[in-house]
């Protein structure tokens, strides 16, 4: 495989962490705060701890490691747009998992993210910079 | 109220976070091995880094906001309002970090914006 085409997998594969591992994390964290009051350095610290949050946390730092490494091949004005698919997941986790009300408004506002990610995504995920 | 706070201090965090970070994951060049000892190298190089611990601090800023939001808010909200940073990002990407953004890209980050204003009605 050439450098080109391995390049472009390994983005695919990164990507598709980033992607699936955000939403994953915020479902797990919403479970844990979800009517939850912090108001003291005690209370997050109690909340972090709690089994769900923890979940969360631990997903949301394979989100955050996989994109930083992402980050050092492709340019952020790809990466951001591209990973935002997230956005998109997370409102269906909210609305089937979550029993969210998610409103038409929200659903359309989801339906525009998807057509800017589609957008960005059409482009090269290496354009390197101007300097 | 307190909610549109929460989404300002977890936005705005997030922006310095990202442009920090991705400045300073720039400047370290592309990550080419992914082996346990490569990453264990990899991860004591990146400690030392400034601007990367201070990228570390804002996330952590705008971590804590989201997770107070998710106490009241419903994450299909939190988590899609939270693309709003997306346009800041593009704007500064392109005057800060120097970044070519083409037209296709601009409408993209324009329709994101658009889909994240319908969300927050």
């Amino acid at each position: 495989m050439d450098r080109a085409a391995s390049l472009r997998w390994k983005t695919r594969v990164f990507a598709l962490i980033v992607i699936l591992s955000n939403p994953l994390g915020g479902y797990w964290l919403d479970r844990g705060m979800r009517g939850r009051t912090t108001a003291s350095a005690v209370d997050y610290l109690e909340a972090i701890f709690s089994p769900w949050v923890m979940l969360g946390i631990l997903v949301l730092i394979l989100w955050l490691v996989a994109r930083m490494a992402l980050l050092s091949w492709a340019d952020l004005s790809y990466v951001l747009p591209v990973t935002s698919l997230g956005y998109v997941i997370t409102a269906a986790v909210g609305h089937f998992l979550l029993n969210e009300q998610v409103t038409a408004q929200r659903w359309a506002g989801t339906l525009f993210i998807v057509a800017g990610t589609i957008l960005v995504g059409l482009g090269t995920p290496h354009s390197g910079s101007e300097s | 109220m307190k909610v549109w706070i929460l989404v300002g201090v977890m936005v705005g965090s997030t922006v310095i976070g990202d442009l920090l970070q991705s400045f300073e994951m720039k400047r370290h060049g592309e990550i080419h091995d992914f082996g346990p000892r490569s990453l264990g190298r990899l991860l004591t190089t990146l400690a030392r880094k400034k601007f990367l611990i201070l990228a570390i601090f804002f996330m952590a800023v705008s971590f804590f906001a989201f997770m107070t939001l998710l106490e009241t808010a419903d994450l299909s909200f939190a988590v899609p309002v939270s693309a709003a940073t997306l346009v800041f990002e593009t704007i500064l990407a392109r005057v800060i970090l120097k970044e070519r953004v083409d037209v296709r890209r601009w409408l993209g980050a324009g329709l994101v914006a658009c889909g994240v204003w319908l969300l927050a009605l």
